[in-house]
């Protein structure tokens, strides 16, 4: 009986965990909109009493919204559409016009992409027609034709704002801005970017039809608030079918994020970047390792996550390459430090090599040359020694000027935790004048 | 014995037999399983797999899919020439070939984009969707936007599906200027040597005992380990050389214990191997004949680069010759090597090195034409006309890629020319001249 009893409680945790784990999935990989966007107030009311000003009052404004990386710009954005839509007078009139830099790579795409979403007179099924100075005049012609009280607003939002303005002439963003600036159909033209010069990148008429209203998304989070987000980013909602796992699940993470092992290495990764994204990785890491046998997140687990985010990409790849490969490496680090930096060949780094085997090493056996050729092309495919030019035809193989792509100390330490790297090899690398 | 993998969202019938494909790599797999999490949950958009050639990256994703039936779809990148190739190869993989009508010819990301918006929406799936990308460093050379299309997809396609990179160069290297959304990187490290052995010892020939091929497979990774860690190429090496290593077994002369005689017959056998096989000199094919026809001593064969040399006219060797000279050598010495009566040069001065390195290190210098012509002419013996065909000689060279030619603003006035022949090439032509090149020579006075 009781046996039956505690299998019944285990399906439910696997349930719950299952539930909670595709909640908190949401959250960290698909980028959920929150309930509120964490120290970002002022930001969210000066955005949203802006775009509530078009809704309503057909008023034409323009605004840029600048920040790092992952610093919740369309975050943002996504949370204030949302709650303007919820308004019910707003919900019916507004049109919204996406569009992304990445995928609308010229004017022309970006116009037919217009049209397509405001589904115009000359769109058949998903098909536009027209060249593009028809469909320009048209579109143009379209937004001329309303005014503030009649006609439905329209948000232009453009994303990766910075690639817009790499196109011809700047054409669409000329066209958006102008709209905005003369009394004709309301249009708000938002634009997303993380170039903090982008005003630099606009022409002299595009920038000065633009309003100059930036909204900075800079993150001026401490420590402590970092930890808060933490918490609440990691805690299930109220609406959790089970409450009672919840709330054992939202103490959890309340006592986790207690933890000094934890907080030593929240702070390591705030100290590295405060942007919301590597969080959501770092999170997600430690997630993934909760199954039915613990439960809950473990201070193990977020340090185990901390260690896979905060490899070294270069030494993983030099642990695994072959010895003779690393001799080159280190034949190529003395070169360096004799002429300073010069770029060399790969004659030079074989007789310097072959220096150290006739003088020194007693384990490495000689190699022939093209077996120690084809170790230093495998290095150069592998990106770690790059040529100077490009120009590969012209030049023997054997003098092309190359130049190495790792650090002094990048190489003493792999060479540390290197498995079974012989004495004689590792006393070469330590002695420059060997 | 083997590490279990767990996981709640799946049978443990599937991951047993998900278990039984994957050799060394049970940390990765479940790692990666434990990201991907249950088939309806939403995962990453993008993860990066880096690692070494043969570290198992493709095995174990291809494994991971095809054992738990996920819907998947293998792309490799060098297959595709350009972007629209891609993406046909990606929504039929995904959609069916019938779904590869709706992208129209040489289709941009956005076409891509908004194809697979419809079809997504057409026929959801409650599982997340994945697109493997193999040897995703190509995609770095395709159109800029490429990259950072794929690494943000779930978020422009509005649909549950993941991207999987899988490279040999790290993420570093791919990192656009102006940044783009940073993926989940994992990392599969090298096999070491104990895990190359069990592996290998994996295909073990059905007619001897498994302790014997093992046994050579440690004789093999001892000379070929400091050198390889590949395994494709250590596999291949295996293979070839196993027959010979049972020779004297089946000859009856050694038993299977006597592990040293049998180290004794293979050893040099293995270090032919390294300088022939390897590099690709002799082909498989030959090696194996080779090892048939036991007369022949092995190696006797004449390699790919053995072939190198070519057979020239009588002034073209001399023209080599005289341009190996002129590539090498310091102009200021030319007065003391082929002068006859060149007055005094004071010894000391001319034999100080004030160049660090040899020229021989450094690689060939560019001279004129007028410099190779007046070494010619003192090289050759007798009296020879500056005749059309000695020039049309020098061109020919040229495009033999013998000589190569140094900056093309003028084809007629002064053209500067380099060597781009090895030391050995030109020794073994002045060889059938019986002309003493070395003594020649700057560097090896």
């Amino acid at each position: 009986m009781s046996k039956r009893k505690s299998r019944e409680t285990h399906m439910l945790l696997g349930e719950c965990l299952s539930q909670a784990q595709k909640i908190l999935r949401r959250r960290f990989c698909h980028q959920d909109v929150p309930a509120m966007p964490a120290g970002l107030d002022s930001q969210h009311k000066h955005l949203l009493e802006l775009l509530r000003r078009t809704a309503v009052h057909g008023e034409s404004n323009s605004v840029l919204i600048v920040g790092p990386r992952g610093s919740g710009k369309t975050m943002l954005l996504s949370y204030v559409l949302r709650e303007l839509l919820e308004e019910k007078d707003v919900n019916k009139n507004v049109l919204q016009v996406h569009l992304n830099g990445l995928l609308q790579t010229d004017d022309r795409i970006a116009l037919k992409e217009i049209t397509r979403q405001l589904n115009l007179e000359n769109v058949v099924g998903d098909k536009v027609f027209g060249s593009f100075a028809e469909n320009l005049a048209f579109l143009l012609e379209a937004l001329k034709k309303g005014n503030r009280s009649s006609s439905r607003p329209v948000f232009f939002i453009l994303d990766e704002f910075d690639l817009f303005a790499h196109h011809k002439n700047q054409t669409l963003l000329y066209n958006l801005l102008d709209v905005s600036q003369s009394a004709q159909a309301p249009v708000a033209v938002v634009g997303l970017t993380c170039r903090l010069d982008v005003l630099e990148l606009l022409e002299k008429r595009v920038k000065s039809r633009f309003s100059h209203r930036q909204i900075h998304l800079l993150s001026a989070l401490t420590f402590r608030q970092y930890l808060e987000v933490v918490c609440t980013q990691l805690s299930l909602p109220s609406d959790f079918p089970d409450s009672r796992f919840s709330e054992e699940w939202n103490n959890s993470v309340r006592k986790l994020t207690e933890d000094k092992s934890v907080e030593d290495v929240l702070q390591k990764h705030f100290n590295i970047s405060k942007d919301f994204r590597s969080l959501h990785v770092l999170l997600l890491l430690a997630l993934s390792r909760v199954t039915t046998s613990s439960p809950a997140i473990q201070p193990t687990d977020l340090v185990e996550a901390r260690r896979l985010c905060a490899a070294d990409y270069k030494a993983n790849i030099l642990h695994g390459l072959s010895i003779l490969e690393l001799c080159l490496i280190i034949a190529m680090k003395h070169l360096n430090e004799i002429y300073e930096g010069e770029p060399f060949n790969f004659q030079m780094v074989y007789n310097e090599f072959k220096k150290f085997i006739s003088r020194k090493s007693r384990s490495i056996h000689n190699f022939e040359k093209p077996v120690v050729m084809k170790a230093f092309e495998h290095l150069q495919q592998l990106e770690l020694v790059k040529p100077m030019e490009a120009s590969t035809t012209k030049i023997q193989r054997e003098y092309q000027l190359m130049k190495l792509l790792l650090d002094h100390s990048q190489i003493m330490e792999s060479l540390q935790r290197y498995p079974q790297c012989p004495t004689d090899v590792k006393q070469w690398a330590a002695s420059a004048f060997a | 014995m083997p590490l279990q993998l767990q996981h709640e969202g799946y049978s443990e019938e599937k991951l047993g037999l998900l278990a039984e494909k994957i050799t060394c790599r049970e940390t990765q797999a479940s790692t990666l399983l434990a990201l991907l999490g249950e088939p309806d949950h939403y995962t990453y958009p993008s993860i990066f797999i880096y690692g070494h050639h043969a570290s198992g990256k493709s095995h174990v994703t291809e494994c991971i899919m095809k054992e738990l039936e996920l819907p998947h779809v293998t792309v490799s990148c060098v297959e595709c020439v350009s972007a629209g190739l891609l993406f046909e190869q990606v929504v039929m993989g995904l959609y069916g070939s019938e779904a590869t009508a709706l992208l129209p010819r040489s289709s941009s990301i956005l076409d891509f984009v908004r194809v697979y918006k419809q079809l997504s929406s057409q026929e959801p799936s409650y599982q997340t969707r994945y697109i493997i990308l193999d040897r995703a460093q190509l995609l770095r050379d395709m159109e800029a936007n490429l990259l950072p299309g794929f690494l943000r997809l779930q978020e422009l396609v509005d649909d549950n599906v993941t991207v999987i990179f899988l490279s040999e160069i790290v993420w570093d290297k791919f990192r656009p200027s102006t940044g783009c959304f940073e993926p989940v990187v994992l990392h599969f490290p090298d096999y070491n040597k104990g895990e190359l052995h069990q592996i290998l010892t994996l295909d073990s020939h059905p007619s001897y005992s498994p302790e014997l091929y093992s046994s050579f497979i440690n004789i093999m990774l001892g000379v070929f380990y400091s050198v390889c860690r590949d395994l494709r190429e250590l596999r291949h090496l295996a293979a070839l050389n196993f027959s010979k290593f049972c020779e004297p077994l089946e000859r009856g002369e050694v038993k299977e214990t006597d592990t040293h005689k049998l180290w004794k017959n293979i050893e040099p056998h293995l270090k032919k191997a390294m300088q022939t096989v390897y590099l690709r000199e002799v082909s498989s094919v030959q090696w194996e004949e080779q090892q048939q026809k036991e007369e022949k001593e092995a190696g006797a064969l004449k390699g790919l680069s053995a072939y190198a040399h070519v057979e020239l006219p009588y002034y073209s060797k001399f023209l080599l010759i005289a341009a190996y000279l002129a590539s090498y050598n310091p102009a200021r010495t030319d007065r003391r090597f082929f002068l006859k009566h060149h007055g005094k040069l004071k010894k000391t001065n001319f034999m100080k090195k004030h160049e660090k390195t040899s020229n021989h290190l450094l690689g060939p210098k560019p001279f004129p034409l007028d410099r190779l012509l007046a070494i010619f002419y003192s090289v050759v013996d007798n009296r020879v006309a500056p005749t059309a065909s000695v020039f049309s000689q020098i061109s020919s060279l040229v495009t033999l890629q013998l000589l190569t030619q140094v900056g093309h603003d003028d084809q007629l006035d002064a053209p500067k020319y380099k060597c781009a022949v090895s030391l050995d090439f030109i020794q073994a032509i002045a060889r059938t001249l019986s002309f003493d090149i070395v003594r020649y020579l700057y560097d090896f006075l």
